[in-house]
């Protein structure tokens, strides 16, 4: 795929994205913020909106599944190594945990609605990003 | 009908991640490689998202509860603190290890076979290492939880 190609559908895809948040949040009251969803469905039974938040990850699942399988097929190669997963995944998780949200939550949700505090989560994880890669990449040279 | 309503959203949501790339690790860390081949692709994501976000934000002042009854999203906190930073410092540093979000990893699981899951396992048992081990700055109260004082 062509990089132009890329941006065309990463904005297609980014307006499913929003509209789903949107749907998500007239329809139901809720925030679409995905790591909170997961930490509600598996960590959290203190709610009872966990049903909803298993409901809606077996949707993302299913449709990602069928979408990618069938109408354009995507195969996507994780060559990571086990241990740069499960480090990625443990700070990840902690992070999105203290950080009360992620990409969807803080960064579509939260910047849409022009809140400092989701303004300022974002800011600290995409550059925080940024700095990872760049130490990983160009200053130690690594492939995990 | 709030079922159904999560069911349509988490569909569009998965097809969304789907369609934008952003279920490959490579496509987000390349966003994020500002100093190597440079993949713009995350910034029309996000744009494009926060399009529609953005009108559901303007209509939901009009609204008094959600379509199906419940209680809509208070206006958002403007508390900036040690917790949110240190939280979003380390998740930024973990998505520019493996290039997975929370938002990615769901739909990427269809796809993605056991390298996925594994992130995924590791990521939960984040989370629940995170709602015992509280940062020792917040009030011993609230970390105990309501009802248990």
């Amino acid at each position: 795929m062509s990089l132009e190609a890329a941006w065309v559908n990463g904005l297609l895809g980014g307006l499913l994205i929003g509209s789903a948040a949107a749907i998500y949040m007239l329809g139901n009251g809720r925030i679409a913020g995905m790591s909170g969803i997961l930490q509600k469905a598996f960590t959290d039974f203190s709610t009872d909106s966990g049903r909803h938040s298993a409901l809606f990850m077996v949707a993302a699942f299913c449709s990602a599944g069928t979408i990618g399988l069938w109408l354009m097929p995507v195969s996507i190669t994780v060559t990571h190594s086990v241990a740069a997963l499960l480090v990625s995944g443990l700070t990840v998780g902690v992070g999105v945990a203290w950080g009360n949200g992620c990409t969807s939550g803080h960064g579509v949700c939260g910047l849409s609605r022009l809140s400092v505090r989701s303004l300022a989560a974002t800011l600290t994880f995409m550059g925080g990003a940024a700095v990872a890669v760049f130490v990983i990449r160009h200053m130690l040279g690594w492939t995990l | 009908m709030g079922t159904l309503v999560t069911l349509v959203s988490g569909l569009v949501f998965g097809a969304g991640m789907m369609l934008s790339g952003m279920v490959d690790p490579a496509r987000v860390l390349g966003f994020f490689d500002v100093a190597g081949a440079w993949d713009p692709t995350l910034a029309f994501v996000m744009g494009g998202a926060m399009v529609p976000m953005a009108a559901a934000w303007a209509v939901r002042r009009r609204m008094s509860l959600s379509l199906t009854g419940e209680t809509l999203p208070a206006p958002a906190s403007r508390l900036v603190d040690r917790r949110l930073l240190t939280g979003s410092a380390l998740f930024g540093a973990g998505w520019g290890i493996a290039g997975i979000c929370p938002g990615a990893v769901v739909p990427a699981l269809s796809v993605g076979g056991w390298p996925v899951a594994l992130f995924a396992a590791a990521m939960l048992a984040g989370m629940a290492l995170a709602r015992v081990w509280r940062q020792p700055e917040q009030p011993a109260i609230a970390a105990a939880g309501p009802g248990s004082v």
